[in-house]
């Protein structure tokens, strides 16, 4: 009974990790062919690209144990990505917000990479081979990400008058989601401030304390986004049910 | 040295096969034809990754999804090759692009077509890059090195390209009677205007024999479009879909494929700006350059301010207590 009960936690987990990473991959995905500047409608496509890597790690392993828990469920990477409703997606609600401007998507993109440079670090002490794999192989791109995001914080928030109050706006739509990337794991929470600490310093901008924090994703409760954009990434799976592509 | 004796070294190096770097000295003419034609593939890269950007968000699988934002990640990349071997030429990339969103630089026509199926990131895959690849080898032996060398690799990731559409296509082929019709549908729309990407017929070609002695270009228009469709004929087969051209058959004295007319109205149309997306591809250009100015004022303002150590956190430090 205990087993089973872990195993369903472990599913939910490596779900929660797979739906983070698709739901972030597809809203930077759309950024692509309108980028700012070419070297960085590369980089952040880049980026979208690892995610969508994960993501699909993550489902696939994912399937395999929800096919151990139960032998009929003979699921794939894509029923998990493109047959579920927004309910069934437990993914941050940070992640599925609306890219906004650039800086606001650089922001986004900062603040989850911090969070997943810090949880996927947690995870090289499971107990499940796979995931430490998939954790092994993603802190590599991970790493990168945070970097370049950092960069860009800090660019975009000491450069010019205009986009320092751009993104001081950015801090304050985006904040009151963060409280959810760290909510009951404290060492988690300090090392994930710490960073944005650092990096707000030196982009010359504070944090956002007294914000009330919005949660509900890892729940299923969602913000009116998540709906639409599902309606469009799911669009032809939907409509043309069972077909090979 | 006089301009003559410069041309006639020009000219034994390029029949001789000899590559002409950008600090070599070269005519003018052939500086800006190069310029012309380097700068236009690279507008085609960018504006190219329009319309298949279209629908990454909508692709139908996660390998698909993945696969297909590598490939326009890589359009981005040639792009980028281009404009910096466009550069050794005497021209900045501001300059290129400028020329771009003001309308005064063209870029390849197929790209104002709309893909409003997913059997269209296939058709463009086999048949837009199928055709790109068939221009753009003899590229590879252009003589000018920094073109050609771009060249080599972008050949590289676009035979890759096309392999994919195909393989696109093929999973569409062998799908649901509803999928099929999506890749014939696909076929019916693509067909005609890859086949204009080769451009005029030569005898309306005004730079071909120009472009021909200076070993720029290799073969005619209309050699190449020649051996697309040749290659292409067995490919469609294989699919299972039809060539709308029912002028399309063997010629066994030619040992070619006979094929129909162009319309060559819609060619000079989409040309003139009139296509079905010229306005929007162009806008969308232009909304990306708009909205991105800030960020790249931004970028500047903080790589000018390190330069001089003023940057935000290092004055705070200086007025703090020690």
């Amino acid at each position: 009974m205990e087993q089973s009960n872990n195993l369903q936690e472990q599913i939910e987990m490596v779900m929660h990790l797979a739906d983070n990473s698709l739901i972030m991959g597809h809203r930077l995905s759309e950024w692509t062919g309108h980028g700012p500047a070419l070297e960085q409608d590369i980089a952040l496509t880049n980026i979208a690209l690892d995610l969508i890597g994960q993501a699909r790690l993550f489902y696939q392993h994912a399937a395999h144990l929800l096919q151990m828990q139960d032998d009929k469920n003979c699921l794939t990477e894509d029923d998990l990505a493109y047959l579920r409703d927004a309910p069934e997606f437990k993914n941050f609600l940070l992640v599925e917000l609306p890219n906004n401007d650039w800086g606001n998507t650089i922001l986004k993109t900062f603040f989850f990479s911090c969070w997943q440079y810090f949880y996927y670090k947690s995870l090289l002490n499971s107990a499940d081979e796979q995931l430490v794999a998939i954790a092994e192989k993603s802190l590599k791109e991970i790493a990168y990400h945070v970097r370049w995001s950092s960069e860009w914080v800090i660019r975009l928030g000491d450069g010019t008058p205009e986009s320092h109050d751009k993104m001081q706006h950015a801090v304050w739509r985006l904040w009151p989601y963060t409280g959810e990337l760290t909510a009951d794991k404290p060492e988690l929470l300090e090392c994930w401030r710490q960073k944005v600490i650092e990096v707000f310093t030196e982009a010359t901008f504070s944090t956002e304390e007294k914000a009330y924090m919005h949660k509900g994703g890892k729940q299923g409760i969602h913000t009116e986004h998540l709906g639409y954009l599902l309606a469009e990434m799911q669009f032809l799976q939907r409509a043309y049910p069972g077909c090979t592509w | 040295m006089n301009e003559d004796v410069l041309l006639t070294t020009f000219d034994e190096k390029v029949a001789a096969e000899i590559k002409i770097e950008p600090k070599d000295w070269m005519p003018a003419d052939y500086r800006k034809t190069l310029i012309r034609q380097i700068s236009q593939h690279a507008h085609s890269e960018i504006v190219g990754m329009l319309p298949e950007a279209n629908w990454i968000t909508r692709a139908p699988s996660l390998r698909r999804k993945a696969t297909l934002l590598a490939k326009v990640q890589d359009e981005a990349g040639h792009g980028l090759y281009l404009y910096c071997a466009a550069e050794t030429l005497n021209i900045t990339r501001e300059e290129m692009v400028s020329q771009l969103l003001s309308g005064t630089a063209k870029y390849s026509s197929i790209f104002n077509y709309p893909t409003l199926s997913w059997a269209d990131m296939g058709a463009i895959g086999w048949l837009v890059d199928g055709a790109a690849i068939m221009n753009q080898v003899p590229l590879c032996r252009a003589s000018f090195a920094p073109y050609a060398r771009a060249m080599v690799r972008i050949c590289k990731e676009e035979s890759f390209h096309q392999r994919q559409g195909y393989e696109i296509l093929l999973a569409l082929c062998n799908g649901s009677k509803e999928q099929k019709a999506m890749a014939q549908d696909a076929l019916n729309r693509w067909w005609w205007p890859s086949l204009m990407m080769f451009g005029p017929n030569d005898d309306a070609s005004p730079h071909t024999a120009q472009s021909m002695k200076w070993k720029i270009k290799r073969f005619t228009n209309d050699e190449l479009r020649q051996k697309f469709v040749d290659v292409c004929v067995p490919q469609a087969a294989l699919l299972g879909i039809n060539i709308p051209d029912p002028d399309l058959k063997w010629n066994e004295a030619k040992g070619h494929y006979d094929f129909g007319e162009i319309n060559w109205d819609e060619f000079w149309n989409v040309v003139k700006g009139n296509g079905p997306c010229n306005r929007e591809r162009l806008a969308a250009r232009v909304k990306a350059h708009e909205e991105g100015a800030w960020v790249r004022e931004a970028a500047l303002a903080y790589a000018h301010k390190k330069e001089n150590n003023l940057t935000g956190s290092k004055l705070k430090r200086a007025y703090e207590p020690a």
